[in-house]
């Protein structure tokens, strides 16, 4: 089974029934199995902070919610992370492709990169770095967290992690 | 006709329908208006009232009314291309278009100026965009919660603010309260 079907078999397995996404290439393959799961509803967002706001629209109607976005766009979701999902309390498991680190081909990709973990850091976020296929044995788990804790939660997934850009 | 005017004059509309306010003056007039536990009270994050709304509508079959300002809307222009492609027919957009952005002291915005939010959201695919002039406001809103179709509504009025207290409710209980209500 792809690492992209792992990752969605689990978000259905925990409950997620609404997902927003930003596209980048290396979730391509994730979008792609969203599209094909009858227990998702998939609305595609124009921006991250849009997006966010969407999740937390739908968690309170019910609905266990994710966000799936490019490490880049962090930055103009923090005022929303802050003021809303963190202020109101809300579960947001953010997985993200961790663009700018190694095998990364696209220089201007890492002076966003240098600053991802610093920025969650500093928010209090909880985050998870995968850098192995294996890592993503844990996502599971990360998934139950972010819905006991009712918090964002990031998942960093680095292009060794998804193996590379096929250089 | 002022905002909190017609927010006097819907709040008989509003009132037990899920309703997501935008963030500062709108939501503290409609707060000090008719507080009901099926207000969600924006506090921070200003553009995603919207958003919020088409979330909520998406994700379960009541009506939810969305009440937005130009300059938030202006904020987070592409919602309205969300809104268009992702049709929730329980879900009502009202914009009240005052041309100014209420809170941090009347600045004109260029909804003020060239630029039509009805036309916008026409643009951007929504079927259903109704303008109309604060007054008309409470009939356009219960003709769009009889309709039962998506609707976006641009509610022309003039610029100004009502004193109203600042929200001092806990953001958790502001959601708990809704969410009750959600499912209730």
């Amino acid at each position: 089974m792809s690492i992209s079907a792992r990752l969605v078999d689990d978000f259905v397995a925990n409950g997620v029934e609404f997902i927003t996404t930003v596209p980048c290439k290396q979730l391509a393959g994730v979008i792609d199995e969203i599209e094909t799961r009858d227990a998702l509803m998939h609305v595609p967002a124009n921006k991250e902070d849009e997006g966010m706001g969407l999740c937390a629209g739908a968690y309170m109607g019910g609905k266990r919610a994710a966000i799936i976005m490019q490490n880049t766009a962090l930055g103009v979701t923090v005022n929303t992370l802050a003021t809303l999902i963190q202020y109101y309390r809300l579960p947001l498991p953010m997985l993200i492709s961790y663009r700018g680190e190694l095998r990364e081909p696209v220089a201007c990709q890492v002076e966003m990169a240098v600053h991802t973990k610093a920025i969650l850091a500093q928010m209090n976020i909880p985050t998870y770095h995968f850098h192995k296929p294996s890592d993503a044995d844990e996502f599971d788990a990360i998934l139950k967290y972010t819905f006991m804790c009712n918090k964002p939660v990031a998942v960093l997934t680095d292009a060794s992690f998804w193996g590379g850009y096929g250089e | 006709m002022i905002r909190s005017e017609i927010l006097r004059e819907i709040a008989p509309v509003l009132r037990d329908r899920l309703v997501v306010c935008n963030i500062g003056i709108p939501s503290q007039e409609l707060h000090a208006i008719d507080d009901q536990p099926s207000n969600f009270y924006m506090l921070g994050t200003m553009g995603l009232a919207s958003s919020i709304g088409l979330g909520l509508a998406l994700a379960q079959p009541k009506p939810v009314i969305a009440i937005d300002g130009d300059g938030s809307v202006l904020t987070n222009l592409a919602t309205l291309a969300t809104i268009a492609n992702n049709v929730a027919d329980n879900f009502i957009l009202l914009i009240i278009d005052n041309g100014s952005y209420g809170s941090t002291g009347d600045q004109p915005t260029y909804a003020g100026r060239k630029t039509s939010l009805a036309a916008v959201a026409a643009a951007c695919g929504c079927y259903n965009v109704v303008e109309c002039h604060g007054h008309e406001t409470r009939d356009a809103l219960r003709d769009a919660l009889d309709s039962g179709q998506m609707t976006v509504i641009v509610c022309k009025c003039d610029s100004g603010n009502a004193k109203m207290p600042v929200i001092t409710m806990d953001p958790v209980v502001i959601r708990d309260r809704f969410m009750k209500s959600v499912s209730g």
